[in-house]
């Protein structure tokens, strides 16, 4: 058995929550506090990808990053940057798929802090970035696991969108859930029951996971 | 000194209503805001946290201006000397006892007076507890301690009491008394309970919806 999809689809998953921490944090801080009425937009584009079919978020991607049109073209030129049918791509398009995973918890985990520990907070004379590190995060850490779990599970079940940006590239760009999908093609029921066989238990697990840190969580509230 | 003069636009119970508050607090006082639910009194706490902005008027703290609709000042909470005392605590829960009052003390600012802090509300011996695992009494003197560890010119205690039960209650106003006492504090206090007021309270000013109805010692007023 060949275990180089496993290792690609877990390279991807990895850099992928990474990225998606960086950019999730902040975006959700916002969504979650900003009391301004347009940010319903914001919050229906992070929730797209919950919605369409991952070939339209797939095909829009690629006709983006083509090196013939706009954004593409922009990345080849100036930074001799290629996303389509390359692993840098499949990140890219994994921020955008798995978005919302990474972000509704984390808004919702925002908004479950009590408010009084963040004025507490201030009046002790704390800023912003302060409130946010120490006091905001470390009480929502089960919010910051569930979302960085469901974020990396999520991204190893990708299949629509990876083809689509990434093809079918031996090493490269197949990850686990399109080589499945190529040995049930030849026929090789025995090696995808094996690769189906994995995943399945390992995406168990990790919903355990995450219904046991909730469940913590939930007990460590109900203490306070 | 603490001159207060404040305008907003509220909603009760029955309805909105204009609040509109003018007094002045000396220093080392202990004033009580005494009233009914929904009269006001948070607002004024929080308008002079600056966690709750006014429609108008002054807040002018030992000659430093917080708040001035006429100069356009509205000081944020963080640069205003407060110390804060919740109904409800609010102690972080990721922290320890010690860990809430480190995390309170400014910069420059010597360890050994946490440990001082900790020494006269008598729970040196909790330090290293977390809040969780405290009793309802032992939590409100950590947040009594951690509002006292930046040595704020303004103390606000909202109802800090009225979670405890009696013992509890008349052994914590005692403390908070002394506290205040000794460290020449300027307090504001909000309660419901007479005989907390009594106690306590230099003066009080008896709010009703948005309007201070009566002013004076507690002797005068019940």
């Amino acid at each position: 058995m060949d275990f180089t999809p496993f290792w690609i689809s877990i390279k991807l998953a990895g850099i992928t929550t990474l990225v998606l921490f960086l950019l999730g944090v902040p975006l959700a801080y916002w969504l979650a506090f900003n009391p301004r009425r347009y940010k319903v937009l914001l919050e229906a584009v992070v929730a797209l990808p919950l919605v369409i079919p991952p070939t339209v978020l797939g095909f829009y991607l690629l006709v983006a990053l083509s090196p013939e049109n706009g954004l593409g073209a922009l990345l080849d030129r100036y930074f001799d940057l290629r996303l389509v049918f390359t692993f840098e791509g499949l990140v890219f398009a994994s921020v955008f798929y798995s978005l919302p995973f990474m972000v509704q918890p984390l808004q919702s985990g925002f908004r479950s802090v009590p408010e009084t520990l963040v004025e507490a907070a201030y009046s002790l004379g704390k800023n912003t970035w302060t409130t946010l590190i120490h006091v905001i995060l470390p009480n929502m850490t089960g919010s910051l696991l569930t979302a960085g779990i469901l974020t990396f599970a999520h991204t190893i079940g990708e299949f629509g969108v990876v083809l689509m940006i990434g093809g079918n590239i031996p090493g490269v760009t197949q990850v686990i859930s399109i080589s499945i999908y190529d040995e049930v093609e030849a026929m090789n029921y025995g090696l995808a029951n094996h690769y189906s066989l994995i995943l399945l238990v390992f995406s168990f697990l990790i919903l355990c996971l995450v219904y046991l840190f909730n469940y913590r969580q939930r007990k460590a509230i109900s203490l306070l | 000194m603490i001159k207060l003069n404040v305008i907003k636009k509220l909603t009760g119970a029955n309805g909105p209503f204009e609040l509109n508050v003018e007094t002045v607090v000396r220093k080392g006082e202990l004033l009580t805001l005494y009233g009914p639910s929904g009269a006001g009194k948070t607002s004024i706490h929080r308008m002079l946290a600056g966690l709750l902005r006014p429609d108008g008027g002054l807040i002018e703290v030992n000659g430093q201006t917080w708040y001035s609709s006429n100069d356009r000042i509205n000081l944020k909470t963080r640069f205003r000397s407060i110390g804060m005392v919740f109904q409800e605590y609010s102690l972080f829960p990721n922290m320890s006892v010690r860990g809430n009052l480190a995390f309170a003390l400014p910069k420059g600012e010597k360890e050994e007076w946490i440990d001082e802090m900790l020494e006269m509300v008598g729970l040196s011996s909790l330090r290293h507890e977390k809040p969780t695992y405290l009793s309802g009494g032992q939590k409100q003197r950590v947040a009594l301690a951690r509002a006292l560890v930046r040595k704020p010119q303004l103390l606000l205690l909202d109802e800090p009491l009225s979670a405890l039960d009696t013992t509890m209650r008349n052994k914590l106003q005692d403390d908070i008394f002394a506290l205040h006492k000794r460290l020449n504090l300027t307090t504001v206090l909000i309660s419901h309970d007479y005989h907390e007021v009594k106690t306590m309270s230099d003066r009080v000013l008896v709010i009703e919806e948005g309007r201070l109805i009566k002013e004076g010692i507690p002797e005068d007023i019940f």
